[in-house]
C-alpha cells in the first residue's frame, strides 16, 4: 500500500496544474448543463481536444458516451462524468504482465525521438531497479549526440551501476554487442540500452534500430526482452505517428511517458492505448530519480479528472 | 492511417457543388468544418482553431469563387492566405545591431526542445554571416550539456564560454558579456537549462540573467511535435520572461507543426527559424507560406519548387526541356538529371515534399525506386559510349552485350534500361506538350525528370 500512496501523491502534486485545468472544466460542464445536448458534447469535445487525446480519438470516445447515455437513458449531465472516466479507464488498463522484466533476467531497449528524455529516463529505470537489489547494466548506444555518453554515465554514477559506452560517432551495434557480452560475463539482471534520438521518418536510422535488434534476437535468447519507447508528454498527435513507425521496426512493449509535471495532459496517451494497444508503463512527473513512476490507469485517470 | 489531404477531402465535399459563382454560408460552413478537423490534426491549439476559423468564415461568405477553383478551393485559399498572414506574413530575421556593438541572444525553452543544438546551429550561422558569436553554457544541470555545447561549437569553430557546472547561471552569463566585451565578440549566444514554464525558481533564474545582464534577443525555441500545451508555453514565457522571437526545431520529422500556429498566435512574436535536421547546418529561414501548406496538409510544394531551382542548372534545363519537346533526350540528359536529382537530397527527399505523401506511401514508394538500382543504372550509361548516349537508336545487340559486360549487369538490365528510357521519352513528349497547353496550373514544375 505503502508504493502506491507515494505514486498517488507524487502525480497528483505533478498533474496539479493539468488537474486544476481540465478539472475546472469537466466539473462546470457536469454542473453547469440542465440537459444532455449538442453544446454539452461541444464542450466534451473542446477539453478532451484540449488534453491533447486527439481529435479521432476524442469522437470515438464521444460517440460511445452518446451511445450509453441512449442505452441507459440517462438524463443527467452529472452521471455522464463516470461514464467518461470509466471509458477512458478501461482503454488504458496496463494488464497484468505489464512488469514481468523485474522479475526476470531482461533487456531492456529504450527508443524515441530526439528530446524526449530517452537517457534521463534510463538513468531514473536504472535507479529505480539498483533499488530493487538487482544488477543492472547500461549501454550507452547513442553515440551520435555530442556528449550523450557523458550524460548516461554521470546518471550510471548516481544509481552506482555499470556502464558500456563507445565513442562518438562509433557503430551503436557494436556498443550494444559489447553490452550484452558484459551483461552476460557480470551475471546482470537487467542490461538497458540507451540510443540515440531518432525521427521516425528517417529510414536509415530507423534501419540501424532494425540492426540492434537483430543482435538482441541473436544474442540475447535466454533473456526476456522489453522494448519501452519514450514518449514526450507535451508531444501533441505526432506521438501517435511515432509509435506507430516504431512499433513497425521494433516490438514495443511499452511506453514511457515523460514531462508530466507542467501543464501538458498527455492525452495522447489515450489515443496511443485505444489505437495501437501499447500500454503506459511508466510517466516521468520530475527531474529527481525518483520521478519516474509505474503507471496505473486508474489512478492516472483518477487524479486526471480528480475523483 | 495515411490521412487524408485537407484538399481531397475537400474536393469529396465539394463533388456536387462544382462551378457556383459565389461562397455561401452553406458553403464555408462545410468547409470549415474539415478545415477545423485538419487544424486539429495538425495540433493547432483548440481555442486557436476557434478564432481562426470564426475569423475566416466571416471573410469568406460572400466571396467570389475565382476562375479554375471549386468552392472548396476557393476556401482553402482563403484559408491559407489567412494562415500566411498569421505567421509571418514575410520571414522574420533575427535583429543583430550593426558593427561591434555586442547583441546578447538568450535561447530559452522546455527540456528537450533543441536548445544546445539550437544554439550552435545559429552560431555558426550567424559565424559565416561574417558575425563574431560567443557561445555561452548555462546549463548546470543536465549531466554533460555542457560538454554537448562545448562538442559542437568546436565543430562550428566557434568559441564556448563556461565556467563549470557549480557556477550560478545568471553570473555565467554576467562574466561571459564582459570576456565577450573584452576580447572582440560581437554576438554573446546564452544557452540556457531547459525548463518548465511553471517551475517558478527556473523562470526566476531567467529573469535575473535578463536583470543582470542586458539581453536584446530572447529566443524560444519550440518542439514542432508540441502539442495543445505549445499555448501554455508560448504565453508564459512571454509573460514571465518577454520573447522577441521564436525557432521551431525538429521540422525534418512528419509532424504538422500547428504547434507554429498556436505559438504565434499566442505571443505574436515572428518565428525566425526552422530546425530541419540533425546536423548542425541544417537551420533554415522559417517560411509563413510553405508552414501554411503543411499545417493544412498540403505538402511542402513551395520549398520543393526552390530547392529545385536551387539545384538546377537554369541554362541546363532550359537545354533540357528544349530537347524534350523535341524528344532529342539522350543517355547523357537522363544521367544529368539524376545526378541534378542527387544534389537535391535524392529522391526520398523530394518525394516527402509532395503534398499526399504520408508515411506510408511514402516507403512504398522509397521501396519501389531503390538508390542502388540507380547507381547501376549509372554504370551503365558511363559504359556507353558518346556515340551511343546521344542515339540511343543505334544501340544493337552486340553494343549492349559490351555495355553489360562494362556495367557488371546482365545484359537483361540493358535491354530494361533502354526500353525504360524509351517509355520516358515518349512520356516527356506528351508531359511537355501538358505543360505548354494548360497555364495556371498550381505547383506545376518544369522539371526534367
Amino acid at each position: 500500500m505503502e508504493e502506491k500512496k507515494g505514486f498517488f501523491k507524487r502525480l497528483v502534486e505533478g498533474l496539479t496544474k493539468t488537474r486544476d485545468n481540465i478539472v475546472s472544466g469537466i466539473d462546470s460542464i457536469f454542473s453547469g448543463y440542465s440537459s444532455i445536448d449538442d453544446d454539452f458534447y461541444d464542450e466534451i469535445e473542446e477539453i478532451l481536444v484540449m488534453g491533447d487525446i486527439g481529435i479521432n480519438a476524442t469522437t470515438a470516445i464521444i460517440e460511445d458516451l452518446k451511445q450509453k447515455v441512449k442505452e441507459q437513458r440517462i438524463k443527467d449531465p452529472a452521471q455522464c462524468k463516470q461514464l467518461l472516466i470509466d471509458s477512458i479507464k478501461d482503454q488504458m488498463d496496463v494488464g497484468e504482465t505489464a512488469y514481468e522484466f523485474e522479475n526476470r533476467k531482461s533487456v531492456i531497449l529504450v527508443i524515441g525521438v530526439n528530446g524526449v528524455g530517452k537517457t534521463t529516463s534510463v538513468g531514473k529505470l536504472a535507479g529505480k531497479l539498483k533499488d530493487q537489489g538487482k544488477k543492472v547494466v547500461l549501454a550507452a548506444a547513442d553515440t551520435f549526440r555530442a556528449a550523450a555518453g557523458e550524460q548516461l554515465t554521470e546518471w550510471a554514477k548516481r544509481a552506482d551501476v555499470d556502464i558500456i559506452s563507445g565513442q562518438e560517432g562509433s557503430d551503436p551495434a557494436s556498443v550494444v554487442y559489447d553490452a550484452i557480452a558484459a551483461a552476460k560475463a557480470r551475471n546482470a539482471d537487467v542490461l538497458l540500452i540507451d540510443t540515440a534520438g531518432r525521427l521516425h521518418n528517417k529510414k536509415n536510422l530507423m534501419n540501424e534500430l532494425g540492426k540492434i535488434n537483430r543482435i538482441l534476437d541473436r544474442e540475447c535468447q535466454e533473456y526476456y526482452r522489453e522494448t519501452l519507447v519514450v514518449l514526450d508528454g507535451t508531444t501533441g498527435q505526432n506521438a501517435l505517428s511515432q509509435a506507430r513507425e516504431f512499433k513497425e521496426v521494433a516490438d514495443l512493449t511499452g511506453i514511457i511517458l515523460t514531462k508530466l509535471d507542467g501543464t501538458a495532459k498527455g492525452g495522447i496517451a489515450v489515443a496511443i492505448h485505444s489505437e495501437l494497444d501499447i500500454p503506459v508503463k511508466y510517466i516521468g512527473v520530475g527531474e529527481s530519480i525518483d520521478d519516474l513512476q509505474k503507471f496505473n490507469a486508474e489512478e492516472f485517470v483518477n487524479a486526471l479528472f480528480a475523483v | 492511417m495515411a490521412f487524408e489531404s485537407l484538399t481531397d477531402k475537400l474536393q469529396n465535399v465539394f463533388k456536387n457543388l462544382r462551378s457556383k459563382g459565389r461562397l455561401t454560408e452553406a458553403d464555408v460552413k462545410t468547409a470549415l468544418k474539415e478545415v477545423k478537423m485538419a487544424l486539429l490534426e495538425a495540433d493547432v491549439s483548440f481555442k486557436v482553431v476557434k478564432q481562426f476559423t470564426k475569423a475566416v468564415q466571416e471573410k469568406a461568405v460572400g466571396q467570389d469563387v475565382m476562375n479554375g477553383l471549386n468552392p472548396g478551393q476557393m476556401v482553402i485559399k482563403i484559408v491559407n492566405d489567412e494562415l500566411v498572414q498569421l505567421m509571418g506574413p514575410e520571414p522574420a530575421e533575427l535583429v543583430l545591431k550593426p558593427g561591434n556593438e555586442l547583441t546578447v541572444i538568450m535561447m530559452v525553452g522546455l527540456q528537450g526542445a533543441g536548445k544546445t543544438t539550437t544554439a550552435a546551429k545559429l552560431a555558426g550561422k550567424l559565424k559565416s554571416q561574417g558575425r563574431r558569436p560567443l557561445l555561452v553554457a548555462c546549463d548546470v544541470y543536465r549531466p554533460a550539456a555542457i560538454t554537448q555545447l562545448e562538442v559542437n561549437g568546436k565543430k562550428q569553430g566557434v568559441e564556448v564560454f563556461s565556467l563549470g557546472e557549480k557556477a550560478d547561471p545568471v553570473d555565467i552569463a554576467e562574466k561571459a558579456v564582459s570576456y565577450a566585451k573584452n576580447n572582440g565578440f560581437n554576438t554573446v549566444l546564452i544557452d540556457t537549462a531547459g525548463r518548465l514554464h511553471i517551475d517558478e525558481r527556473m523562470m526566476e533564474e531567467l529573469q535575473n540573467i535578463r536583470g543582470r545582464v542586458h539581453v536584446d534577443q530572447t529566443v524560444l525555441v519550440v518542439d514542432a511535435m508540441t502539442g495543445q500545451d505549445a499555448v501554455n508555453v508560448a504565453a508564459s514565457f512571454e509573460e514571465k520572461i518577454g520573447l522577441d522571437g521564436v525557432i521551431l526545431t525538429k521540422l525534418d520529422g512528419d509532424t504538422r507543426g500547428g504547434a507554429a500556429l498556436s505559438v504565434k498566435a499566442t505571443c505574436g512574436k515572428p518565428i525566425l527559424y526552422a530546425g530541419m535536421g540533425e546536423k548542425l547546418s541544417d537551420l533554415e529561414q522559417f517560411y509563413p507560406d510553405r508552414m501554411a501548406s503543411r499545417i493544412l496538409g498540403m505538402g511542402d510544394v513551395m520549398s520543393l519548387i526552390e530547392k529545385a531551382q536551387a539545384s538546377l542548372d537554369e541554362e541546363k534545363a532550359k537545354d533540357i526541356e528544349q530537347r524534350f519537346r523535341k524528344a532529342q533526350f539522350g543517355f547523357d540528359d537522363y544521367l544529368d538529371s539524376m545526378n541534378q536529382m542527387k544534389n537535391m537530397g535524392g529522391l526520398s527527399s523530394i518525394l516527402s515534399m509532395l503534398p499526399g505523401i504520408g508515411g506510408s506511401q511514402m516507403k512504398q514508394l522509397e521501396d519501389a525506386v531503390d538508390e542502388k538500382k540507380m547507381a547501376q543504372i549509372e554504370a551503365m550509361i558511363l559504359s556507353m559510349t558518346p556515340q551511343e548516349r546521344s542515339n540511343p537508336d543505334i544501340l544493337n545487340p552486340s553494343r549492349k552485350k559490351r555495355i553489360a559486360n562494362g556495367a557488371g549487369v546482365d545484359i537483361s538490365e540493358v535491354n530494361k534500361l533502354v526500353k525504360q528510357f524509351e517509355q520516358s521519352r515518349k512520356m516527356m513528349k506528351q508531359y511537355s506538350g501538358m505543360m505548354s497547353g494548360k497555364g495556371g496550373m498550381r505547383g506545376r514544375f518544369k522539371l526534367p525528370f
